[in-house]
């Protein structure tokens, strides 16, 4: 093996190892932070042992034993060394390094140190930015630079917001476990909440960003993957990872070869990745098998099925669509969910019902610039054949969007009015 | 990124001899690590050629032919997808899969699989900022 061969072998081990390394030392040393630090030594130590001694066998094991000895070489040598800390590093050696079989004693540990690490690292003393650029670092072993990349945010904030939150993790002493009883599904969401953002960020990307922003679909989609298998139990992950697959399942046909996005009931279904379909619509029925009441990445993962399924935008099951944006706007009520609905209601049940609808949210003050609000109106009015006031809502639409290829989208469709239009054909 | 991960067959894959139940469970545990860290995509074994068709093209001809096939190294016997985010990473992930045939020699291939970016391989920067001016001009109209 080269050395460049060898770096790259190393990176690739680097990749897998690294959460499990973290989060296996975070258990030991009760601060994120210096877990990340010592396992950054042991990769440091690789860098320089591998390109001669060559990868080791188990390379997992390789890092996490040179990490412990770093781990009790820390606490000998740090001269303010407390009670505490001379303790614990003589407890990681009497206890971890004298196990016969080291792996077999993290194996055992190590979903779960991976779990506590998923929860800190989202943790609500955090901002969502924190949260999110250190579970991107800590659990998909994602470079800052990479981070600054997807993010189009430059590097040095990054690498702040980094220091910064395991700063405070420390400094709010929060604890290294899974949150238990009824703080479980406050916290379990802003975890899911952490995964969906990065993967909207990914998916909002266009042609021609950097390939690291898709990536973080992909990211997103493995990291939901993971936890599925950490937190088996909790139908809200499933519901999550249904969501994305779904979502994902679509990234071919959404947008055109020239860029423009291209509209669900536009799109060639035969485009549809039928792998991730399969797999959204499974994870789907493992969160409706644990029962209980369909939290809101659970439905809107359902409706998100419902698309799937219909080979055909005719075939769409619309009522059942309406069914499920009922319940969605009894648990989580807001303005975006009643536009949806609305759209649903003005295909199931015609486009005066969604009319109806959309016109109970004309007052509402959060969607005043909401470009979809006038957009969806306007569609219902055309369908309505009420050209004139159809023309109007879509060029309000255009004028709120600062999307370009939405903007020469919704002015077409203006026209489109315009020629149907019976006063301008006067 | 997706590759297709594939195990070879071997004279023993190709008489239809079943796996022992070691090498079963040493599988399954792979597997199982797969699936834990958002690896696997999907896999399959497959059953021997003896019980494969080939349908042969010639021109607007086709042929079927029944198997088995002779070039035994060239057939697979199983398969899996896998999402990583690098051929080193599912070079690093085939190597700590059990030995498919135990103590025998066996091969597994990785394939990368081509993604809707792919097309765009020959869209070198300078394509990508041509294109990027381009679209500000006609936006700028």
């Amino acid at each position: 093996m080269t050395a460049t061969e060898t770096h790259r072998a190393i990176d690739a081990v680097w990749r897998i190892e690294s959460p499990r390394l973290i989060a296996g030392l975070a258990r030991i040393v009760r601060d994120v932070g210096i877990a990340e630090d010592l396992a950054q030594d042991a990769l440091v130590a690789a860098l320089e042992q591998w390109p001669e001694s060559g990868v080791p066998d188990n390379p997992g094991a390789w890092l996490m034993a040179t990490a412990k000895h770093r781990a009790i070489d820390h606490f000998r040598r740090n001269t303010r060394l407390d009670r505490k800390h001379e303790e614990l590093g003589r407890e990681i050696e009497a206890k971890e390094l004298t196990v016969p079989d080291l792996n077999a004693a993290l194996d055992d540990n190590i979903g779960d140190d991976l779990l506590r690490l998923v929860f800190v690292s989202c943790h609500p003393v955090l901002s969502t930015e924190a949260r999110t650029a250190l579970t991107l670092r800590l659990l998909g072993g994602l470079t800052t630079e990479e981070i600054a990349r997807a993010f189009l945010v430059p590097e040095p904030t990054i690498a702040q917001r980094i220091v910064r939150a395991k700063r405070t993790l420390t400094k709010e002493r929060v604890p290294f476990e899974v949150p238990r009883g009824a703080e479980l599904s406050a916290r379990l969401s802003s975890v899911l909440e952490v995964l969906y953002l990065i993967f909207n960020e990914g998916y909002s990307a266009t042609a021609g960003d950097d390939w690291m922003r898709p990536t973080l679909c992909e990211e997103a989609l493995r990291l939901g993957r993971v936890l599925a298998e950490l937190a088996p139990s909790e139908p809200e992950v499933h519901g999550l990872v249904a969501l994305m697959e779904i979502q994902a399942s679509r990234s071919r046909a959404r947008v055109s070869p020239s860029g423009e996005p291209i509209l669900l009931f536009d799109q060639n279904r035969a485009h549809w990745d039928r792998l991730l379909i399969r797999r959204g619509l499974a994870a789907l029925d493992r969160a409706r098998n644990l029962g209980g009441e369909r939290g809101p990445y659970t439905l809107q993962a359902a409706i998100a099925a419902c698309h799937a399924r219909a080979l055909t935008p005719e075939a769409t099951d619309w009522p059942r669509i309406v069914a499920l944006y009922d319940e969605l706007a009894q648990m989580t009520p807001s303005p975006i969910v009643e536009l949806n609905r609305a759209v649903a209601v003005g295909m199931a049940a015609g486009p005066q019902a969604g009319l109806a609808l959309v016109d109970a949210l004309a007052e509402e003050t959060s969607l005043e610039n909401y470009h979809l609000l006038p957009s969806v109106r306007g569609d219902l009015l055309g369908k309505l054949g009420r050209f004139d006031e159809a023309r109007a809502e879509f060029d309000r639409a255009a004028s709120l969007t600062r999307n370009v290829r939405e903007r020469e989208l919704l002015l077409a469709r203006s026209r489109q009015c315009a020629g149907r239009s019976t006063s301008s054909a006067n | 990124m997706r590759f297709m991960v594939m195990v070879k067959a071997t004279e023993d894959s190709e008489a239809g001899v079943m796996p022992s139940e070691k090498l079963l469970a040493a599988m399954g545990k792979y597997n199982e690590e797969l699936v834990k860290a958002g690896v696997m995509l999907a896999g399959e074994g497959l059953q021997p050629s003896s019980k494969g068709k080939r349908v042969k093209f010639s021109g607007a001809k086709r042929t079927v032919i029944d198997g088995p096939f002779t070039e035994t190294k060239e057939l697979i016997a199983g398969f899996w997808l896998w999402q990583v985010r690098s051929m080193d990473e599912a070079i690093e992930w085939v190597k700590r899969c059990p030995n498919p045939f135990e103590e025998g020699e066996s091969e597994i291939e990785i394939r990368q699989v081509f993604e809707a970016d792919d097309f765009g391989a020959e869209f070198t920067p300078e394509l990508r900022e041509q294109e990027e001016r381009l679209r500000k001009q006609m936006t700028a109209k």
